[in-house]
Formats: structure tokens, sequence, C-alpha cells
């Protein structure tokens, strides 16, 4: 690696003083003339058959340009897509908009596009649909039962698809343990609300047949081939566009049915259409996250070494699959061996089709689920053997001298130092004085309570989704950055800058990185996974490099000497021994596209785009620490400390990784305290807007102190692993641990998420004084 | 259901005294956008909790997906857009940026202006007067952390600001004072 001097520095992101000024354009910022509104009639049934649409009355009103329902566009318009590579895969046909049956309360049935988007809003209101409800199933083990409504009646056992794994002598690890430890836990489903709720703009040329689609998405590439399939259009025509992105955290690293049907309504109406989502179809009608509910067993030996480890696990899938949803549920099953050395696990996943929204990737995506069932059983194995939950950890972690550490889930971890994290966190918790300032307040009827939480979580996707990039300097100098992820409040216009700055020699200011329009970008797959920078960040950094060539390629035709006695020191090329005689990318550039008799072999231009696809995941850890005081008269839980210490490789900008962590922290967080996606039995959402759903706040939050070891990653030429997705992946845990912990003395193990002063106060009163155990 | 008629309405937003004809039930949020044209202001819940529409009202903070456009009648609305001095951004602005205090920017402008009101009121508030403060604005990208930060950071601004102005404006009083003396002296 080059010396640097911009890598690693905490620069300030080129992103804001537009976004700050209010000039950022998001989706439902771009206007154009003649533009329509589109809005969506959607089932307030969980279930039902639909007999009759009358949208007479709608398509009669004035300032209604078109209405549209289901039963009309079935043979139109594609189904949804959904990926994954698994045999038992059912796929139910996924349509754009409910034809004869709706599954789920929010399930699009009419489109309506009108001149404004009051009138829009208000055609709704006269389409009268004949409902037929049908038996209604919420509950994904209920679901699996014989008994249970059927949901799609090609599969009356209403399983989407199993998943199981199994390495090493799990039976001989159960028989020879001294104890067995259990766990059901339930991983509550979530609503990943991004502050911009989705939107969609759609503009069909009718001469050029060229469709240009305005989307919030994580991954305009990837929407441009589904849509291209959906839509039955040459790919060649169809432009997508991100334009800025109000956040994502997954729940726009989809294809979603809106975006198929603004661009059949621009075809059709020959007209641009807008569909803004509101919040409350947001909640409705975006993708959920987590939704699992398992039965984890640990065989241990009376010591604390962990035998093996058997996870069984029902995934509430929704009505119908998404682009990833059966991904999710087997990376948690991937992930389970955390970061301990178990030679037996076993895993079995089934999962299970519900009348609700589908679930799919919301920030780490099956990892939280992973760290949350091994982080709670090591607390509650600790529990059982009295053994300090640290020590506990301690004695299975590998050592950072056996990486790669091969899991018995398949996995090879790249890199790491689980000691040393764990270490740099007790240090700051003061681990040792808070357990003694525990039992000094025990005593005095006060409940603190101190939740550790060691996690590894996989990252950087990885073998199989490779990221683009290209670098281009332009003959007056400056430099185009592009690349294929789509970065959506991460700050990549500033990371990768810095990389090629530091490539390339050039100032930050003459960098522009160009990113979220396929036009724009030759290739791409997108943001997630927490693989932009440890992805898409490489690529453009080999990009760089071949730039860096092609500018010693011309410098030594200029100075008519051979490339190999030119050297590269402060961003110019010199002549071996004549550091005057120097040459800067920027002239280099100038240089060659007004050249008179260039040679054939040598560049006019200074440009090489890359593509990179690594050959093993990045493995990030770190650990969390979380301490708390719980009231047992309210239930209430005061966060006194949280600690976080974070290996992700190395480091391109300390600031960036700083606010994704402190973000990532506060949504692990709301799931432990606060978050909750809530059907009744019926199939009705009761948390349907954010007066319900309990997104975390500025006071709830405590201050983070966050740390970092470095361990870097041989997996990429920059040493970097990612970090998009650990706040949320080590912070759950820690919370829910700190709550068991204050409340052994009421006799609890476990309580389930979230930590509602309700639910801890009745545990409280549940057990007054059962003893303290710890 | 007929269409009700226009009300005729005058708005001074950003400085500027604008008028509009609008329908009745048009929320303060799409005025600003779609017909005055300032797309800063954001739409994020529709039901008052998340913030990003918040702009000052009559030097309130109020959240414009819930205020009819016609309450604003008369009235003077600043928006994210009339908060920087042509280049030079407003101090929350530039503390904001130097403390990484928003990423993907939806609720930024909102909550800038939520931190503007509490500055107005309060130049020295605690992290935990900042965090009341800005309750009513969600953020889901920073944690709150940098915003924070970014609060403090402004709030030191614009008191060193003050100061500044405050010797910058004794100084011209007294410069102004020696200049009309002089005069008079001249004048004498």
């Amino acid at each position: 690696m080059p010396v640097s001097k911009l890598v690693g520095a905490r620069v300030k992101r080129h992103e804001d003083p537009s976004l700050m000024r209010g000039l950022g354009v998001y989706v439902d910022d771009v206007k154009l003339p003649g533009i329509l509104h589109v809005a969506i009639l959607r089932s307030p049934h969980a279930h039902a058959r639909i007999k009759n649409i009358d949208a007479n009355a709608a398509r009669q009103r004035a300032g209604i340009i078109a209405v549209f329902t289901g039963r009309e566009i079935k043979d139109e318009i594609g189904t949804i897509p959904t990926t994954a590579d698994n045999p038992t895969l059912r796929i139910p046909p996924h349509r754009v908009l409910a034809a004869d049956k709706v599954c789920y309360v929010g399930e699009g049935v009419a489109v309506v596009a009108a001149e404004d988007r009051y009138a829009a809003r208000d055609a709704l209101d006269l389409i009268q649909v004949d409902y037929e409800p049908l038996p209604v199933v919420t509950d994904p083990e209920k679901s699996l039962t014989p008994n249970s409504p059927v949901i799609h009646s090609e599969w009356p056992d209403n399983l989407a698809f199993s998943w199981q794994q199994e390495q090493g002598d799990i039976a001989g690890a159960f028989k020879q343990a001294d104890r067995i430890v259990k766990q059901r836990l339930v991983h509550q489903r979530l609503a990943p609300i991004a502050m911009e709720p989705r939107g969609v703009l759609a503009r069909y040329l009718a001469d050029s047949k060229d469709l240009t689609v305005w989307s919030s998405t994580q991954i305009p590439h990837l929407l441009k081939t589904h849509l291209a399939q959906m839509l039955n259009l040459p790919e060649n025509h169809l432009r997508v566009i991100a334009p800025e992105v109000g956040g994502g955290f997954g729940s726009k690293l989809n294809v979603y049915a809106e975006e198929a049907l603004l661009g059949y309504l621009a075809l059709k109406l020959n007209r641009p259409v807008k569909w803004i989502e509101e919040r409350q179809e947001n909640i409705r009608a975006t993708i959920h996250g987590r939704g699992q509910v398992g039965e984890v067993e640990a065989a241990v030996k009376k010591d604390g070494t962990i035998l093996g480890l058997r996870y069984k696990v029902v995934a509430d899938i929704g009505a119908y699959h998404q682009l990833f949803t059966p991904a999710i549920p087997p990376f948690t099953g991937l992930m389970l061996s955390g970061c301990y050395k178990i030679p037996a696990i076993a895993i079995a996943v089934k999962a299970a089709f519900t009348n609700k929204m589908s679930t799919d990737a919301y920030r780490g995506a099956g990892r939280p689920e992973a760290t949350y069932v091994i982080e709670r059983l090591m607390d509650c194995v600790a529990r059982e053997l009295r053994l300090d939950p640290v020590k506990l950890r301690q004695k299975n972690f590998p050592k950072s001298t056996e990486f790669p550490f091969k899991t018995a889930t398949g996995l090879a971890y790249d890199s790491g130092n689980y000691q040393s994290a764990l270490a740099k966190a007790l240090e700051l918790a003061g681990y040792g004085k808070l357990r003694r300032e525990q039992e000094r307040l025990r005593g005095r009827g006060r409940y603190l309570g101190v939740g550790v939480s060691t996690y590894v979580e996989i990252c950087a996707m990885g073998p199989g989704f490779w990221e683009y990039g290209k670098v281009e300097v332009e003959p007056g100098g400056k430099v185009n950055v592009y690349s294929g992820a789509s970065p959506h409040g991460q700050g990549q216009k500033t990371s990768f800058a810095q990389i090629v700055a530091d490539q390339l020699g050039v100032e930050l200011d003459d960098i522009s990185v160009i990113h979220g329009d396929t036009a724009l970008v030759a290739k791409g797959i997108g943001t997630f996974g927490s693989r932009a920078t440890a992805v898409g960040g490489i690529a453009v950094y080999q990009a760089a490099e071949k730039v860096k060539e092609q500018a010693r390629e011309l410098a030594s035709h200029f100075f008519e000497v051979d490339p190999d006695d030119l050297v590269f020191s402060d961003g110019k090329f010199n002549v071996k021994g004549v550091p005057r005689k120097g040459l800067t990318i920027r002239q280099i550039a100038h240089q060659a596209h007004g050249a008179t008799n260039l040679p054939g072999n040598l560049p006019r231009e200074l440009a090489a785009d890359a593509t990179f696809e690594p050959a093993n995941f990045t493995f990030p850890f770190g650990t969390h620490i979380c301490v708390v005081e719980v009231d047992p008269q309210s239930g209430r839980i005061e966060i006194k400390k949280y600690i976080a210490v974070d290996d992700c490789g190395k480091v391109i900008n300390p600031l960036l990784v700083d606010g994704q962590l402190q973000g990532g922290i506060a949504q692990g967080l709301g799931q432990a305290l606060f978050e909750e996606i809530v059907y009744d039995e019926n199939g009705q959402l009761l948390t349907g807007s954010l007066m319900d759903y309990a997104v975390p706040r500025a006071a709830d939050m405590p201050r983070l102190k966050l740390a970092r070891t470095e361990t870097p990653t041989p997996v990429n030429p920059l040493g970097i692993k990612g970090i998009g997705e650990a706040g949320t992946i080590g912070s759950t845990p820690a919370m829910v641990n700190a709550v068991a912990d204050a409340l052994a003395p009421f006799g609890v193990t476990h309580v389930d998420m979230p930590l509602t002063p309700q639910k801890v106060w009745r545990l409280c009163r549940r057990a007054p004084g059962a003893g303290a155990r710890r | 259901m007929d269409p009700v008629p226009k009300k005729k309405i005058s708005v001074k937003i950003n400085g500027v005294v604008r008028t509009f004809e609008v329908e009745p039930r048009l929320l303060l949020v799409y005025l600003l956008r779609d017909d005055a044209g300032l797309t800063g202001t954001h739409i994020g819940c529709d039901t008052s909790i998340c913030g990003a529409c918040t702009v000052m009202l009559d030097g309130a903070a109020v959240k414009s997906c819930t205020a009819l456009a016609v309450q604003a009648d008369g009235g003077e609305v600043l928006t994210i857009e009339g908060l920087a001095q042509g280049e030079k951004l407003h101090p929350i602005q530039e503390a904001f940026w130097q403390c990484h205090g928003l990423q993907c920017g939806f609720c930024t402008p909102g909550m800038i202006l939520s931190a503007y009101q509490l500055l107005k009121r309060n130049s020295k508030p605690t992290e935990v007067e900042i965090r009341h403060a800005i309750d009513g604005n969600l953020c889901r990208c920073t944690g709150y952390q940098h915003i924070v930060d970014a609060v403090q950071m402004a709030a030191r601004l614009t008191r060193r600001k003050a100061r500044g102005e405050g010797r910058e404006s004794r100084s011209s009083k007294r410069k102004a004072t020696s200049r009309n003396s002089s005069n008079s002296k001249i004048q004498n």
C-alpha cells in the first residue's frame, strides 16, 4: 500500500453542503412537465378473495387520467423477482397488484393516475372492492401446524422453504455434555423506517422508446435488469437513476411492485408518473426485517467449553418473497458460531408463509439474529455454570494466530483478535469495578446490569457479488470516479475521493464521485451488506492503480526514459535521480490529450476501470458493553454507560466510521428497547404509523463511547472490512444481556425484546426476591 | 364531491412576500414544496412525528405537514433554503458539517430548524436540553450523537459570533461617536 495522507483522515463530507442547504434532490424533488400523480389502493384485509372491483366512479371523476385494477393488468407485467439457491424454495406468483386474492394488509389492488396528488387520493375512495374474507394466520409457528389456514393453495403446509446444515459430531457433543442449556428466543419483526419513504418517478419517451425510472433505491443496476424483464423492455432502453436516497437500511435493496407499476403506467399513458410512498404505506408495504422464532441448545462442559450447538428456527416470511427474502435465514445459520470455537453445529430453518408483509434484508440481515442467539446463549450458559460471562467468552475464543479460522458452519473467518477488542472494552468500562458496584447496589435494592456482547459478523458481499469502479482524468486535470455502489448516506463521495486522491496525488476537491445512474456508470451491483467500501472502494482503487500505470507509460514517452526509471512521489512522476523534472497526473492527462505523434500503443486519455470480486467475505468484530439500571417500580431502563470497541480493519475516514457505528447502535438499541411490528390475529397492523411504531429519539439514546482496534483483512488490498452493520449487530444482545443481568435477583434468565417498561415491570413483580444468582 | 373554491393567501417566505391561490385543505408543506418550489422541506411521516417537514412559522418551529397553507396567510415562513447567507453557511449548518451531523440528509433540514429554534431561545443548552429540543425530529442514520455535538458547536459559534458582533457594534458605536464628535468638532 502506498504512503497515504488522506486515507485514515477525518475528512468532512463532500456531500453535505447541498444537503444542509435543502438543495439535495430526492425522487420527490424531481419535477417534470405534465407529471401525473399516482396513488395505490391497498387491501384492508389480511387474507381475502377479490370478488369484484368497480372503478367506474373513480374513472369518471375530474382530473383522473387512468385507473387500473390488478385483474386488468394481470398479464401485462412480470412477477416480482426473488433470488435464492435453494431447491426447496416455493415461489408463489407475486404480482405488482393482486388479481384474485390478497394475502396481507397493504397489498395493492388498484392504481390511480391523476393530475394532482389530492385528486389521486380522492379517487381511491371511489373504488369499490368486494372482498370475501378468508381465514388468517399471522403466527409463523402456527402457520406450519396442520390445521392452519392455507395461504397459497399449491402448498397446504405453508412452508416457504427449509434449510439445514450440520457439521461436526453433534450427537457426540450432546452425549459428552455435562450440561445442556436451552433457550427460546424471539426476534421480533421490525420496520426499517428510512426517513425518506420510497418513491418512484417514471418517464417514457415514445420517439426513442426510452424509459427512465428514478427510484429511491440502493441497487439501480440490479433494478434495471429486473425491470427490463418485468416490463419486457430491452435493457438498453431502460435507465435507472437513484438520486439522493434518504436512507435505506436494506429496505431499498429490493425490486418493488411500484417500480414496475410506474414504468408500466409511463409507457401506457405516455406521461411522466410519480408515486411517493406515505409513511403508513411504508410500514405496510415496504419490507420488514427479522421475524424469527428459534430454540437454541448448547452442549457444555462444566468448565465452560462449548461442545456443540443446535438451533431450530422458524422464519416468518410473510405472504410472498421479496428479492432476498429466502437468503436471510440461512445467513443466520452461517453466523451461529459467533466468535467461538464450537466443533459441532446443527441448524434447521423452516420458513413459514404468513398473512403479513414480506421480511427481507434489514440492517444486519440475518447476522443480528445469529449474534443475538449466540450472545444470549453465552450469558445463559454463564448463568447456568455460575461463571463470569467474560471469562466464558475468553475461554471459547480462537487465538489471533488461528486465523483464517474455520467454523463448523463452513465459513473461514479472515482475520481477528477477539481478545484485544474485549480487553479494551473491559478497560474502558471498568468492568471489575462495575461488578463490585453491582454487588453493592443490589444490597440496597438497586439493580444494575452489565451486558457484554462479543460479536463477529460477515461483510463485504462478497464472493458472487462483484463491484465496478472507473477512474478518468479529464484533459483539464479534474478526476471523475464512477462506482457501481449506490451510497445513500454512507459518504462514499468523500471516502472514494480520499482513496483516489492518495493514489494519484491529486487534490480532494478536484475529484468528483459519480454513482446512482445506470447511464453514467456502466455496471454495478449496489450498496448493501457493508460492501460499498470493502468491495466498491477496492474496484475504484484498482482502477486508479491502472490509471497511474497509464500515466507512467505516457510519462516515460514524454521523458524518453524507460518506465522503470520513473518514480512516483508527491503526486509526480520523476526520472530517478532527477527530482526536479517531474510531471503530475494532471499534466500528463493534458499532454496526452493534445500530443501529436503519440505512438499507437499509448493511451490518449487516462481512464481505466476495474471489477473487483473478493475471494472471501470479511469478518469485522468487536465488543460492546452496556450498563443499565432497572427500576423495578416502573420497569424503566436507564442506560448508564455504553462502550463499543469495533474492528473493521483499515479505516478510510474515521468520522464516517463513527457515524456508521453510532447510527447502527441506535438501531440495535431500538430493537432491544422499543421497536416491534405488531399484527393482531386478524392480520391487522397495529403499529402502522410512527405514532405506534417507536423509532428511537434523541432523548432515548445514551452518549456512546467508541474505540477501535485495527486488524486488517487479507481479503482485499486496502485491508478494509466494512462497518455499515456492525453497530446494529453488536448492540442488541449487549442491551438484553444487561437487562437480564440486572433482573437476575428476580430469577429472570431471559426477556424477549422489545424490553418495554411494562414487560420489565411485570417480571419484577412476578418473582419478587427470587434470589440473586449470576 | 364538488371542488371547493380556492383561497388567495399571501405568505412571506424567506424574506419575500408571495401570493398563492390554494385549496383550503392544502398542507403548508405542499405549498412550500410544490407552489413555492422549495423542496428542502421534506415529508417523512404525515403524522407530525418525524419532524422532517419542520419550518419556522412566525418565529416558532412547526411541522408543516400538519399545518394548512391558509394558516400561514399573512405570516412569515423560514425554510432551510433561507438559512445560509449566500455562499456563507449558517453556524448551525457549519457545525453539522464539521461534526458529521448528517448522513442521508433527509431529516437534516427539519433537524437544523429545530436546533435553530432552540438556539434562539437558549444560547447555551446542555446536552439534555438539546436532546429534548430535537426529540420531535427523528433521524435514523446518525444515532443523534453527532447531531448533539453539532448543536453544541453551533451554540459556541453563535455565542462567539454574538460576542464578536457585540464588540464590533460597541466599537463601531464608539467609532461613530468619535466620528460624530469629530464632525461636530469640524462643525464647530
